[in-house]
């Protein structure tokens, strides 16, 4: 046996993280402190989508999300509160903010200066990926050539004055999440990353010099997947193609800017409700697909908590996830070696059909005109929403395995959430109010002239071409509100809706339930005198849209007629559409938790307006008590992760719409 | 076709219904919509009336909205109808796409992603299938038209792609706009295919691209010059712009009210809102019963004469009288086949 000065020399850990924050920036600070008291090394700062789509907390479409999925950052003094004795010298933060990052990183710098400390010697992420944003996870503002200016204008910014930042985090994650296969995951962000690339090279203050030190800076952050293997060589795959753009695309030759960095969160996609404790070991497995090859190692990770499927995590929970990587990293043996897969055939073999058949897709998107075209034609959304189709379809039909949902559901009841059992985080209801009442008080004390003088010569500046940042930097510290800065920068760019990407998916075989359902609504149509037609609505500002598509797309295959906006609409807009459209039934999908103020609003509003006959049905993250409170309500129906089964979902909706219209 | 007496207060609720469209008010047209939607014969009775009441207060502007997919149609629409609300003018649009031939279900309004600042009381959107109709408008879409020229300033059909809906779309709509790209090899196709000869209006989109645009615009002009034209009086004129931008959308809503009223003063808007009537019942009863079927009711002339001998009636009312004609032939040919084989 070994002594403890024997051991052998240990490679450093990766960086753990734990994506958080909720109600306000007091709450999130004291989380965030107890973490790093736990042994977290690095925050991830999660922000609420008012935030994140440029509102004030008192904005109308502010109402029911404030605080819900992140904390509300409106002003200087929310941001200095949030980091209230964490020495940002020392940190290293990651944050989640893509459409108002250059804002959010403007309160950052101006924070760090309050506390003493200079820019430059800031260390981070901001992620900063619109692309994915219009593929998957809906917070973006701006149409795309607006996006991409101010991206690479934060790029240009920081690989001056912030060296050590990370101004762009590529995300592929969320396009797993949206369905992607690995080898869209790698074509589509390593085009997502050419498509700044190439516009921040022909910036005319960017030289080769420049141009290879931005390359070094940009990072990745990937998803993880159940299949750790084939993610595994997914990573080796874009260490390859990655050092390959360099050299032959931006003529990079200095070695350590060609190196892929990369972060990752694993799959929430996989995580189920059902048998919600199986989730603790999708989590560890899909931890070891990223850090079990030490060349495609992970610089930084995040682990979701087992319970994500069924509403907010606590800080148990977070703790557990935290605990899992501490194991991995310091019990096990795994940082002794070097890469274990170097010279296996197989993992060989793998890595290079994967990036065989990602360098043709990418090509494909580059020929199209590159991502931003691919995004506008919506032919990168649309492979998406296919490949998610793929694969919902192969779970309801049995040939994808999930435990304890297509098979293996027979079990004992699980004692982590039993009655009583306080599974979930309950978001203080009142930290909405709490923080209209701290942006009223700070509006009060700040000095207005300032404010508008500041804001004026951001708008001067835009309008100008001039960079984005330095007005930003001056905002921030004359007292300027997220959702002022935002109406500047919405009034010069305008907004955009992004294409919902469905109305090309084709039409699936029908399988015998399907042609069973369809059955129904032939029958069920001819008794209503025209084609049962169904509005499927994101009420709010939540833009993870994947739920939504899935359901319109079923609709249609089972032969409804489906009408489906996109995201991020008011409940006034929703009805309105019901109306204008003449639907027979509305579904509505909510993942943000704020579906308790939205949804009564669509149903109060109907009633109002003399629709109340039109049944609504719900689907989202919603605990048990919160389905109990919608239908009391008049909701007909709940749905929530673990009815995977759409088809059967499409069975009652036509039950609903035929209840509604029995006279 | 089985009919069923309508009770006098299904009709009086007809009526009273077509009252409150022509009002303009926003429940009243949803419920018009579907009830012209509504194909049970027990609705019969109470749609035709409220057509017949209907269709000749349908005074709104008719336009039609086509262009090759990508062509920036559903930005253009959005760009138009800001710019009439501008102006004050109430604005419908019905885009109509595609249904699965397979299933029947059809996946509606993901074109007209009207931005936040076009979504207002003045506007109103519906989305209709084009159900059965290959490549073409759904029945459906004439009717819905009037209903919402009864209510609306202006009215937009969008419809799908390009193909055989131009033909169609003519007979509902009193001005056709064609939105083109500037993409190589396009315009060409298009005057292979015959394309150019429908549209009142050009509008060359996506001007930012430069040459390519201008370029475009020239060869419209020359290709329109030599073409075959629906109005051999008149050169559609050719405008550009960037509907992304907001560039161009002054002048084409200028341009579309100077067709309107040149429409209007000619009297060609009057000619032609008479042949499309004419078109939509020949073309609704063929579907029905065949040219054999239509043959029937005796030569061209006297089809025409039939359809002139019911002038303040819908289209929908002058069918259903016709289809009675032509169902009681039928019968009689067949029973006439019946002896014969006897």
């Amino acid at each position: 046996m070994s002594s403890i000065d024997s051991r052998p020399e240990r490679d450093r850990p990766w960086m753990f993280r734990t994506y958080s924050g909720h109600s306000s920036a007091k709450a999130s600070n004291a989380l965030y402190r107890s973490n790093l008291a736990k042994g977290q090394t690095g925050l991830s700062v999660a922000f609420d989508l008012p935030t994140q789509t440029g509102y004030d907390s008192d904005h109308p479409l502010s109402r029911g999300e404030v605080g819900k999925v992140g904390v509300p950052i409106c002003h200087i003094d929310d941001m200095q509160v949030l980091f209230d004795e964490i020495p940002l010298e020392k940190m290293n933060t990651s944050m989640t903010i893509n459409a108002t990052a250059a804002w959010l990183l403007s309160l950052y710098i101006a924070t760090a200066e309050r506390q003493g400390t200079d820019q430059g010697a800031l260390r981070g992420t901001t992620q900063n990926d619109i692309i994915k944003e219009y593929l998957s996870r809906g917070t973006f503002v701006f149409p795309p050539e607006a996006s991409m200016r101010l991206t690479s204008e934060i790029v240009s910014y920081t690989v001056d004055h912030v060296p050590n930042w990370n101004p762009m985090n590529v995300c592929s994650y969320h396009l797993q999440e949206a369905g992607a296969t690995p080898v869209q995951e790698i074509a589509f962000s390593m085009a997502n990353a050419i498509s700044i690339l190439d516009v921040v090279r022909a910036m005319p203050e960017v030289d080769d010099e420049t141009l290879s030190r931005v390359f070094g800076r940009i990072s990745f952050f990937l998803n993880a997947g159940i299949r750790f293997v084939e993610e595994m060589c997914k990573c080796r795959a874009m260490n390859l193609l990655w050092e390959e753009i360099g050299r032959e695309r931006y003529g990079i030759t200095n070695e350590k800017m060609l190196r892929l960095r990369y972060g990752v969160q694993v799959n929430s996609l996989g995580l189920t409700e059902a048998q919600p404790e199986n989730n603790i070991i999708r989590i560890a497995l899909e931890a070891l697909g990223v850090t079990l090859s030490k060349k495609a190692r992970t610089r930084s990770l995040q682990l979701p908590a087992w319970n994500e499927a069924l509403g907010l995590p606590r800080p148990w929970d977070q703790q557990l996830s935290l605990r899992t990587q501490q194991i991995l990293a310091y019990e096990t043996d795994l940082l002794e070696y070097g890469d274990l897969f170097d010279g296996s055939h197989v993992v060989e073999a793998k890595t290079n059909a994967l990036l065989d058949e990602a360098r043709g897709e990418l090509q494909t998107i580059l020929d199209m005109g590159g991502a931003v075209t691919a995004v506008e034609n919506a032919y990168m959304k649309q492979k998406l929403v296919e490949s998610q189709t793929d694969r919902l379809r192969a779970i309801e039909a049995g040939e994808l395995t999930v435990v304890g949902v297509n098979e293996y559901v027979e079990a004992v009841d699980s004692p982590l959430v039993e009655e009583g059992a306080g599974a979930i985080l309950k978001v203080d209801e009142s930290a909405e109010r709490e923080q209209i009442q701290s942006l009223e008080a700070f509006r009060n004390r700040r000095n207005t002239a300032d404010a508008e003088a500041a804001l004026k010569n951001l708008e001067d500046v835009i309008k100008n071409g001039g960079n984005i940042m330095a007005p930003s930097i001056a905002a921030a510290k004359a007292g300027v509100t997220t959702g002022e800065w935002s109406q500047v920068l919405r009034d010069v760019f305008g907004e955009y809706r992004a294409p919902t990407g469905v109305v090309a998916a084709p039409v699936a075989e029908a399988s015998e339930d399907v042609s069973q359902v369809r059955k129904r609504v032939d029958e069920l149509s001819t008794t209503l005198g025209r084609r049962l037609k169904i509005l499927v609505g994101k009420p709010g500002l939540d833009g993870h849209s994947n739920g939504a598509e899935q359901i319109a797309v079923k609709a249609r295959d089972v032969g409804m007629e489906v009408v489906y906006d996109g995201i991020r609409l008011t409940p006034q807009e929703i009805v309105q559409s019901a109306q204008d459209e003449g639907v027979h039934v509305i579904g509505l999908s909510i993942l943000s938790g704020s579906h308790g103020v939205l949804v009564t609003d669509v149903v109060e509003q109907l009633k109002n307006e003399g629709m109340g006959t039109i049944p609504v049905v719900v689907g989202g993250i919603i605990p048990d008590d919160d389905a109990d409170k919608l239908v009391a309500a008049g909701v007909r129906r709940v749905y929530t992760p673990k009815d995977f089964d759409l088809t059967r979902i499409m069975d009652e909706i036509v039950d609903v719409v035929a209840e509604s219209n029995a006279d | 076709m089985p009919t069923e007496p309508a009770s006098t207060a299904a009709l009086e609720a007809a009526r009273k219904l077509a009252g409150r469209v022509c009002a303009g008010e926003r429940s009243a047209i949803s419920q018009a919509l579907n009830a012209v939607d509504d194909n049970r014969a027990s609705s019969r009775e109470a749609r035709l009336a409220l057509l017949d009441a209907v269709s000749p207060q349908a005074r709104g502007v008719r336009i039609g909205v086509t262009g090759a997919p990508g062509a920036g149609k559903s930005t253009l629409l959005d760009a138009l109808v800001s710019g009439l609300r501008d102006r004050g003018r109430s604005v419908g649009v019905l885009a109509v796409d595609p249904s699965s031939q397979r299933t029947g279900g059809a996946l509606l309004g993901d074109r007209m992603r009207l931005s936040a600042s076009a979504r207002d009381a003045g506007v109103f959107l519906r989305s209709l299938a084009a159900r059965d109709q290959l490549g073409g408008l759904s029945e459906v879409t004439g009717p819905s038209l009037d209903i919402m020229a009864a209510a609306l300033d202006y009215v937009f059909v969008e419809t799908v792609g390009v193909g055989q809906s131009e033909a169609q779309v003519i007979d509902v709509v009193d001005t056709l706009v064609f939105v083109a790209q500037p993409a190589a090899g396009d315009l060409i196709q298009f005057m292979k295919a015959g394309i150019l000869e429908w549209p009142d209006l050009f509008f060359v989109n996506k001007s930012d691209l430069g040459d390519v645009a201008t370029r475009a615009a020239a060869e419209l002009r020359a290709g329109l010059d030599l073409g075959h034209r629906r109005d051999p009086d008149r050169v559609p004129p050719v405008l550009s712009g960037s509907a992304r931008d907001g560039l161009g959308i002054d002048e084409l809503i200028e341009a579309l009210d100077e067709h309107t009223g040149y429409l209007k003063t000619s009297g060609i808007g009057e000619a032609r809102r008479r042949q499309g009537r004419i078109a939509r019942i020949e073309h609704a009863l063929e579907v029905r019963y065949g040219r054999f079927g239509l043959a029937t009711l005796g030569s061209e002339t006297e089809v025409r004469a039939a359809i002139a001998a019911e002038p303040g009636a819908s289209v929908d009312r002058v069918v259903d009288v016709l289809s009675s004609r032509i169902e009681a032939a039928l019968c009689e040919h067949d029973e006439e086949k019946g002896r014969r084989g006897a």
